[in-house]
């Protein structure tokens, strides 16, 4: 089977477009992955679309209609927060299957402000707040405080979380915010869901996102200079455990696609120099740097306070902002991020560059659940 | 006023005596779920379920204080999730306790209570019963 690298990719700078459509955003950052790559759309096989909010719009064939309609075939993908990783591994798996040599993945959302989460209409009387509560920031509060119980984890740990990511968005002209949260701002923003404050939780932007997979035969053919091989595309659902139904579980989930993803490159996780993780809440992120097994069950909380996981320190994560400040428009966060790995493993990250990075990891989760890790490795 | 209907299918209002909830455990691997169901996602089996009455009684094994909803629902509330003794966990309300995380305890013993789904009525004006969970 080919290796495949990536050729192209780029992502849109995240904001509010309220006066856009859906693949018109799309389209804007297929374009510059295709000028990325030094590609037109005519040299295109197939393309990957994800996009969560209109999952039955046929979107990737609207973008085509935006930038050039070639009749190449379109499978549109939604895989709740994991809908980019998984555009973009169908795409590496298409050229694994030896099927295409060049391939475009677009990850593209339009979102509304507000909470995220399920409002329990459906029969009967809403659910909400009478049988707790469904609200993102409160599933994931329910998941840290589970790291709280088992290890003691607190609020100001969470917290540092979300100043750490802010403070590393200040140097990403693409993110949606550039400004430091210290700390007190952090734990007296409002209060969402105890121990989420407002700037805990991910910003709700427009977003978009692309990618051009290519073979490695064409990677030659077009030169490796820029290239980024991708070492490992691995996807997990949740498995069961006891309280899953109830409880959604990212932990499993990840630690299932995590093993899978380091036995495809063949690496621990002390060969990866840095890693943007799905910090959808600050909760969430604490959780990952376990799930990764960036550190020992446990030392999560250590790993933030003595500043690993920060740029300069060993294994910093969320260089970009993460989710928290860059913004997560769901269905483009699974290639955004694939974009900021990349750009380190090129040496092209300007001031948050990661010095030296020569191997990346991505990980992205969708509730309900789809985990989705890419592993990335510089290659010149 | 005719009789309030049960919040979900597993709330069982029983004739006579106190409602309870109800589970279905698979008999080849102990696995516990809310509802029914044919098929144990556990182990696999087909067919082995046994509904069974779960206890009101358990631990608080997680919680969230809830601030922000959506529009309507009363805040703060603490959003809980309870491992029943004998098998199964659930989610709800914690009531009758401070929402303060230093008030709330991990693995505080709990029981499950059941009362009027907080006046709220579906659109034929129908009232619900509803569980919570008390601090014991
Ligand atoms: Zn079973």
């Amino acid at each position: 089977m080919s290796d495949v690298y990536v050729m192209g990719v780029d992502m849109i700078k995240f904001g509010r477009f309220p006066d856009r459509s859906v693949p018109n955003i799309g389209a804007e950052a297929a374009l510059m992955a295709l000028d990325d790559a030094g590609l037109g759309i005519q040299d295109m096989q197939a393309l990957y679309c994800g996009n969560l909010g209109q999952a039955s719009g046929m979107v990737g064939q609207r973008i085509l209609q935006e930038i050039g309609q070639t009749g190449m075939p379109v499978v549109n993908v939604a895989n709740a927060c994991a809908t980019g990783a998984t555009a973009f591994r169908e795409a590496w798996m298409s050229i694994k299957a030896g099927m295409y040599d060049v391939v475009l993945a677009v990850g593209v959302e339009q979102m509304g402000k507000g909470l995220l989460g399920g409002a329990g209409t459906g029969d009967g009387i809403p659910k909400e707040g009478l049988l707790g509560s469904g609200t993102m920031p409160c599933v994931f509060a329910e998941a840290g405080m589970e790291h709280a119980k088992e290890y003691g984890t607190t609020f100001e740990q969470f917290a540092k979380i979300s100043v750490k990511n802010h403070h590393h968005s200040t140097m990403n002209p693409k993110a949606m915010y550039q400004i430091e949260t210290p700390l007190d701002d952090v734990m007296n923003a409002e209060m969402i869901s105890y121990p989420n404050t407002k700037l805990m939780c991910s910003v709700n932007v427009d977003g978009s996102a692309a990618a051009v997979l290519v073979s490695e035969k064409k990677a030659r053919e077009l030169g490796m200079a820029r290239a980024v091989k991708v070492r490992a595309s691995a996807m997990a659902s949740d498995p069961y455990t006891d309280r899953d139904l109830v409880m959604p579980d990212v932990n499993a989930c990840t630690r299932l696609a995590a093993k899978d993803a380091y036995e495809q490159a063949g690496i621990g996780p002390e060969d990866v120099n840095l890693v943007e993780l799905h910090d959808c809440f600050a909760t969430a992120e604490m959780l990952h740097y376990e799930n990764l097994g960036l550190c020992k069950d446990g030392e999560a909380g250590k790993m933030i306070d003595e500043g690993h996981v920060e740029l300069g320190g060993k294994v910093p994560v969320n260089v970009s902002g993460g989710l928290l400040s860059k913004g997560h428009p769901l269905g483009a966060t699974g290639i955004a991020n694939i974009y900021e790995i990349c750009t380190h493993l090129r040496g092209e990250a300007g001031k948050r560059q990661v010095e030296g990075a020569k191997i990346g990891m991505t990980h992205v989760i969708g509730l309900g659940t789809a985990c989705g890790i890419h592993i990335l490795e510089k290659t010149s | 006023m005719s009789k309030p209907l049960p919040v979900v299918d597993y709330l069982k209002i029983p004739e006579k005596g106190e409602p309870y909830l109800e589970g279905y455990r698979c008999k080849k691997c102990g696995a516990t779920y809310l509802g029914e169901r044919n098929v144990c996602s556990k182990c696999f089996a087909r067919d082995e379920m046994e509904v069974i009455r779960l206890s009101d009684k358990g631990t608080l094994h997680s919680f969230a204080i809830v601030y922000r909803s959506f529009p309507g629902i009363d805040v703060p509330y603490v959003s809980a999730i309870v491992d029943l003794e004998g098998g199964g966990t659930i989610k709800g309300n914690l009531i009758n306790i401070e929402p303060d995380p230093d008030k709330i305890k991990f693995s505080m013993p709990v029981k499950v209570t059941f009362g009027d789904a907080l006046g709220r009525k579906d659109k034929e004006g129908n009232s619900y019963l509803s569980y919570f969970f008390e601090p014991i």
